[in-house]
């Protein structure tokens, strides 16, 4: 399993000569396995995966939840626009409206001048808590905490695992995190992975003042990697408001206690082989 | 297994509460209680843990208000968890104490996204015994 991340910025894209290291652009992450090819979240950074997935003949993107960050790279993902490539998307609708519904009112005039539906090769899959097969690819899914109908996965393959929770705040309302596994948000998908790819949008002190917004800390995502038993975590989702020197600071502290399992700053381009 | 989210939220929206409540699965099992749960029922959720269904009536002694013996399927949170309504209703309970207490007791279902029925959410309300 490859895993490349495309884009890793949390909420905003926020390109400049400061986000140079770890990227400007939103969350998505192409990953490939035994000839499939996976797409995770749809953000800004789909847009330099449609070169990657050029040839193929199918593509699966996997959309965590449809707040505007992983979704707004969507309309400039070339295969969309290819009749030759089917580009299946899969994703969670919410209690009252269908994928397609919740999709179209941003693929769709205003905001967008061709709506989902005139797109013949796209195929919509409503996506529920439990367990599909893309090919040799076990995805798992399940809801998890953050606002609004948000899943994550699991990808498993040939006894290689890894999760991606890219929006995540397991920590809310708990006095003592992290708690009991059985009674923690997404355990059972990050339990044992070789790879974690989770939410570490803030520091304590802006936490304090954003609880319930659905994101983490870097001291959560530390923890919950710890409780999970991962071999590696990748921290994920960047505030927009934190450039490549304060980010650079943060993983150097956070390197600064030995860590049971690899941490991998999640810096736009890197590779990850599993 | 890890709980469904919908469960996991609850629960912890119930310890930010100052009225009991008690959260039961799909299985009918008692999967937690808050402190204001426990004052009322006389038993601590961190020495009991989760209850089994099984369990439940040699725990906690229902009856109607008159003494009278209630069938389990008539109780608030039973119905709310097999019918996937509301329900409300009041009764007697003597639990790990021994103290009998007079309650409402209001339940609704859990029906989570992708039409998942998760289990059932009780609120109780003390009233004094005269």
């Amino acid at each position: 399993m490859r895993i490349l991340l495309s884009g890793t910025r949390g909420s905003l894209a926020s390109s400049g000569p400061d986000t140079v290291e770890y990227g400007g652009d939103t969350a998505s992450i192409h990953v490939t396995a035994a000839d499939r090819h996976i797409v995770l979240d749809a953000g800004s950074g789909i847009r330099r995966l449609s070169q990657a997935v050029e040839g193929q003949s199918r593509v699966d993107v996997l959309l965590t939840h449809l707040h505007m960050d992983h979704i707004q790279g969507l309309g400039f993902f070339s295969p969309m626009f290819n009749p030759e490539v089917e580009v299946h998307i899969w994703g969670p609708g919410s209690a009252e409206f269908t994928l397609e519904q919740l999709l179209g009112r941003y693929l769709s005039p205003p905001l967008f001048p061709v709506h989902i539906r005139e797109l013949s090769s796209v195929v919509l899959h409503d996506t529920n808590p439990g367990t599909f097969e893309l090919g040799p690819i076990t995805v798992s899914a399940d809801y998890v905490c953050h606002p609004g109908a948000t899943l994550g996965y699991r990808l498993e393959i040939d006894g290689k695992s890894m999760a991606y929770l890219p929006d995540h705040e397991p920590a809310l309302g708990v006095e003592h995190f992290p708690a009991d596994p059985e009674w923690t948000s997404g355990y059972d998908l990050m339990v044992d992975t070789d790879v974690l790819i989770h939410d570490a949008q803030y520091t304590d002190d802006e936490y304090a003042e954003r609880q319930g917004w659905g994101h983490s800390t870097f001291d959560q995502a530390l923890d919950i990697a710890e409780l999970c038993g991962v071999g590696s975590l990748v921290t994920f989702h960047h505030d927009p408001g934190h450039d490549d020197k304060m980010l650079n600071t943060i993983a150097a502290n956070m390197r600064s206690h030995p860590l049971p399992f690899e941490l991998i700053p999640g810096r736009a381009g890197t590779t990850i082989e599993v | 297994m890890t709980q469904p989210i919908e469960l996991i939220l609850l629960r912890q929206w119930s310890t930010y509460q100052a009225i009991p409540v008690w959260i039961i699965d799909i299985n009918g099992d008692l999967l937690f209680y808050n402190e204001a749960a426990e004052a009322t029922l006389g038993l601590r959720y961190e020495e009991a843990g989760a209850i089994h269904a099984s369990e439940m009536a040699d725990i906690f002694q229902t009856t109607a208000l008159d003494g009278s013996a209630i069938p389990s399927e008539n109780l608030p949170i039973v119905i709310a968890l097999r019918d996937r309504h509301p329900a409300h209703g009041e009764l007697r309970i003597k639990a790990g104490d021994g103290v009998a207490r007079h309650l409402h007791i209001t339940a609704f279902p859990v029906e989570g996204l992708s039409d998942r029925h998760l289990g059932a959410v009780a609120m109780f309300w003390e009233e004094p015994i005269p």
